[in-house]
């Protein structure tokens, strides 16, 4: 077994892991840093694979932004008692339901790719400037996606901004 | 010739006009209107004047015929076309003549009539439909014009539809007609498939070398359906007699003159198919023969002068229907002829004793009107004398040559019959007459002569009743039947027997009516008392509308309430259950609808989870 | 030997939990997050297809990059409507937020 693959097992291992974390624990709090840690599996799983621009903006935006921000809702709308704050679904069928299905689609999911035939991996060029690449196609091909992409932040800013903020009492 | 025989078509074609103007621009102004509508009819009669001159005037063989096509499909080629023989000119002479003076009538007894735009509408729309249906020169084109002159009927009966008799009268004509209709139309579809065409001239070429009897003796039978119904033969004739719902000077032009004359020309112009097949004559004849008889001794009893003068002309329209079934085609064809002039003229006649009595139709209510309106009682007369064939009077020429047809066919049992009708004739015509112009006065103080619009048409339908017989006397060489006849088919000569036995006959029944009505000698109720069965019988004219109602009921009924029960529980059932189903479907789906996310969720992934199986299956099925 | 399969069974497994987080809890913002799960496991394929497929062209990158954006924009919005039905129903249990029932 070559290093490598030691080094996926471990990260892999670690990621769902954490994620198991996030939907298993009963404390909000710790839900939201098991999060936080899934989210830097995946960014490791991205260093892996040679996506390291990826890497760097999973962890700037999901690590911290979307983390914080998290944390930031979970601080407004916390319950005096931590401990239960992350319940799981009173009612048994739907949990055995939900269970049943995600069971089932990850069954269902991993036999699809077990089926799969893939084409002989090529080798990976020796020195890709994959951020280079990546800003020629955000930049040329791509730039209206790029451009309405922005506008939906902007939107999704503006918008929760307003949401958040309620309406005022006239 | 060529060119006034191109001018042909707007013979037609005016009164159709009078009538789109009327009808688009002119009906606010109802002066305005009568007088487009007569001076079309008018024009058109001075066309027809000519034309008949034109052809009465040449070789009785000659024929002028124009067409366009006016559809074509695989086997069958239908035209619009005009044909004008002998039998056409005629039929175009009587029609815009009649028309012409009902017309003029119509002004004076239509005087102040809230619908009298529409009413000259109708007529004009009836007038060129009806000689649309004269110059036809095939059946798909007469067959558009029949079913027009038949709406025109209709809307005509129905004029006063505030009147609910007259809206069931209207109604009843057009289902009535449109049972003889429906044979008819068969026959004529029949023809089409058989023959590939629907020209006379090409069918008239056809069919006398088509010895097919298996054929041609439905298509006669189905084609007489059409004058059944139009022409009120029994069973078809009890719309006839409601008819005179309508307006006067409507029943004097087309319940006595033309339209119901129609089915009596039809058969005359397809006399080449009829000729053919010997069953289905004797069938017509004795169809005629029974109407005449059975129509003419309702008529005994009748009270209402219009109905009288209907029934007449019921069993006038039997004698003629008879005259074609015995192979006297020219005999029907000139009874038709002076028939329109002198039974128009009753009608107008008695139209003007309704008006001035202000809409009073028993007779026994009227009486002694003979002082008061001279012209309307003396032109009465004459028409009277005229259909109980006294010579030398219109009638009789024509009458007589029915009875001598019959007799030189050898059909001896159906001369008998008609001469016993034509003594009933008469008997019935003069009960009316000493009843209602003569005697005592019961109610008529106020009557007064008609104004000269009304009495002018009345004094030259007088002149034609006498006169117009003599085109077809012996005394002219027969005239008419040299032109109108089935070649081939001599003529017979006149029987001074039959004359005078049909003459005495009708001076028999004038004079017992007299003797009845007049004098007195004999007393009416005495007789009623006596005969009273056979009173009530013809009193509720053989309870044939009773019987009709009865079938209606048991039948059409019982039919309607099976259907109802079909459309209530079946067919709303259906459309009910399904509606139910719907609204079940949705009041019990609606709990989907909870409100919780993470069932929506749920429901979504299933979504997923099934595509993801069926994917998975296809792969499966590669595979293996 | 490590390989694509390997990358696409791991994305399973998140995806999996993610769905699992998204029936079995209660709280609105747990959702949430398991919902950032499930946009996480299908960046890994993104990225592992792309590594494995067609490592001379950045599109399973530049698709992430993309699934990134939209999620923060989800993420903002949908914490600002759960702080807003908070305030009127002082809950963030999903339960208690059946508006929208029949």
């Amino acid at each position: 077994m070559k290093i490598d693959d030691l080094v996926f097992l471990i990260i892999s291992g670690f990621t769902v892991a954490s994620a198991l974390g996030v939907v298993l624990s009963r404390n909000i709090v710790h839900s939201a840093l098991a999060l936080i840690l899934t989210f830097i599996g995946v960014a490791m799983l991205f260093f892996g694979l040679g996506a390291s621009f990826l890497g760097l903006v999973q962890i700037l935006v999901y690590a911290g932004a979307v983390s914080v921000l998290t944390i930031f809702a979970i601080m407004l709308v916390m319950k005096p008692d931590p401990a239960s704050t992350n319940p799981s679904t009173p009612s048994r069928a739907t949990h055995i339901l939900g269970g049943l299905l995600a069971w089932s689609v990850v069954v269902g999911l991993g036999m699809a790719i077990g089926f799969s035939r893939w084409p002989s991996l090529p080798a990976e060029p020796a020195g890709f400037d994959t951020v280079g690449v990546l800003a020629n196609l955000l930049l040329g091909n791509y730039v209206v996606a790029f451009e309405a992409a922005a506008v939906l932040l902007l939107l999704a800013v503006v918008g929760a901004i307003i949401l958040a903020k309620g309406a005022e009492k006239p | 010739m060529q060119d006034l025989m191109s001018l042909i078509w707007l013979i037609p074609v005016l009164p159709f006009l009078a009538f789109a103007s009327i009808g688009l621009l002119l009906h606010r102004w109802p002066r305005l209107s009568a007088a487009v509508s007569i001076a079309a009819i008018g024009a058109s009669f001075l066309l027809s004047l000519l034309v008949a001159i034109e052809i009465f005037g040449g070789d009785p063989g000659r024929v002028f015929e124009m067409s366009v096509r006016w559809l074509e499909m695989p086997g069958l080629k239908v035209d619009m076309g005009i044909l004008v023989d002998p039998l056409t000119a005629v039929m175009l002479l009587v029609v815009t003549t009649v028309a012409l003076l009902v017309q003029v009538y119509s002004l004076g007894y239509m005087e102040g009539d809230p619908g009298w735009a529409s009413y000259f509408s109708y007529q004009s729309i009836f007038a060129g439909s009806m000689l649309g249906l004269v110059v036809a020169n095939n059946f798909g084109q007469l067959f558009v014009f029949w079913e027009l002159v038949g709406m025109c009927s209709y809307l005509l009966i129905g004029f006063w539809f505030g009147k609910p008799s007259a809206r069931d009268a209207a109604i009843k004509a057009f289902v009535t007609n449109r049972i003889g209709d429906f044979g008819f139309l068969l026959g004529i579809l029949f023809l089409a498939v058989v023959f590939g065409t629907l020209d006379f001239g090409q069918l008239a070429a056809l069919i006398p070398a088509y010895h097919n009897l298996a054929v041609l003796l439905p298509v006669a039978i189905l084609l007489f359906f059409g004058p059944v119904g139009k022409s009120a033969q029994f069973p078809l004739h009890v719309w006839l007699p409601d008819a005179m719902e309508g307006p006067t000077p409507v029943s004097a032009l087309i319940h006595a003159a033309t339209m119901v004359a129609a089915g009596v020309y039809l058969i005359a112009r397809a006399f080449f198919i009829f000729s053919q097949v010997p069953q289905a004559m004797l069938l017509i004849a004795l169809v005629g023969g029974f109407t005449a008889l059975f129509a003419a001794s309702i008529a005994l009893v009748q009270n209402d002068i219009k109905r009288i003068l209907a029934y007449s002309t019921l069993s006038q329209l039997g004698y003629m229907v008879m005259a074609m079934g015995v192979g006297a085609m020219t005999a029907g064809m000139f009874h038709l002829m002076t028939h329109a002039f002198f039974k128009s003229l009753l009608f107008l006649a008695a139209g003007s004793v309704i008006h001035t009595l202000h809409g009073e139709q028993d007779i026994w209510k009227m009486g002694g009107l003979a002082r008061k309106m001279p012209i309307t009682t003396w032109t009465f007369v004459i028409g009277a004398l005229a259909l109980a064939g006294i010579p030398p009077l219109a009638g009789f020429w024509s009458k007589d040559e029915i009875l001598l047809g019959a007799y030189a066919g050898g059909y001896t049992g159906l001369y008998l019959l008609g001469s016993l009708v034509a003594f009933m004739t008469a008997f019935y015509m003069f009960r009316l007459i000493f009843t209602a112009f003569f005697g005592g006065n019961k109610g008529g103080e106020h009557a007064h002569e008609s104004a000269p619009v009304m009495t002018g048409p009345l004094v030259i339908l007088a002149v034609l009743s006498v006169v117009a017989g003599l085109v077809g006397s012996p005394l002219t060489g027969n005239y008419f039947g040299h032109y109108i006849s089935v070649p081939g088919v001599a003529h017979h000569p006149a029987n001074p027997v039959i004359m005078s036995v049909s003459s005495l006959l009708a001076l028999a029944g004038i004079g017992l009516a007299w003797l009845i009505y007049q004098k007195q000698s004999v007393q009416a109720e005495d007789l009623r008392q006596r005969w009273s069965p056979l009173y009530e019988l013809l009193r509720h004219k053989f309870y044939i509308d009773e019987f009709y109602a009865w079938l209606g009921k048991t039948f059409v009924d019982s039919g309607a309430r099976a259907l109802e029960w079909i459309d209530l529980k079946l067919v709303n059932g259906a459309v009910n259950g399904l509606a139910y189903l719907t609204g079940w479907s949705g009041r019990t789906l609606r709990y989907i609808v909870n409100g919780q996310v993470q069932s929506y969720a749920i429901w979504v992934v299933f979504g997923v989870a099934l595509l993801l199986a069926t994917a998975l299956m296809t792969v499966f099925t590669v595979l293996v | 030997m490590i390989g694509l399969n390997h990358y696409l069974l791991l994305g399973t497994a998140l995806f999996g939990i993610g769905v699992y987080g998204v029936f079995a809890k209660r709280n609105a913002i747990a959702v949430l997050m398991s919902v950032e799960l499930m946009l996480n496991a299908v960046n890994v394929n993104f990225v592992a297809i792309n590594r494995f497929l067609q490592p001379d062209a950045a599109l399973g990158q530049l698709f992430a990059i993309f699934v990134i954006v939209v999620a923060a924009a989800e993420v903002s919005v949908g914490l600002a409507l759960i702080i807003s039905i908070y305030r009127q129903r002082q809950s963030v249990n999903l339960n208690d937020f059946n508006l929208m029932k029949w």
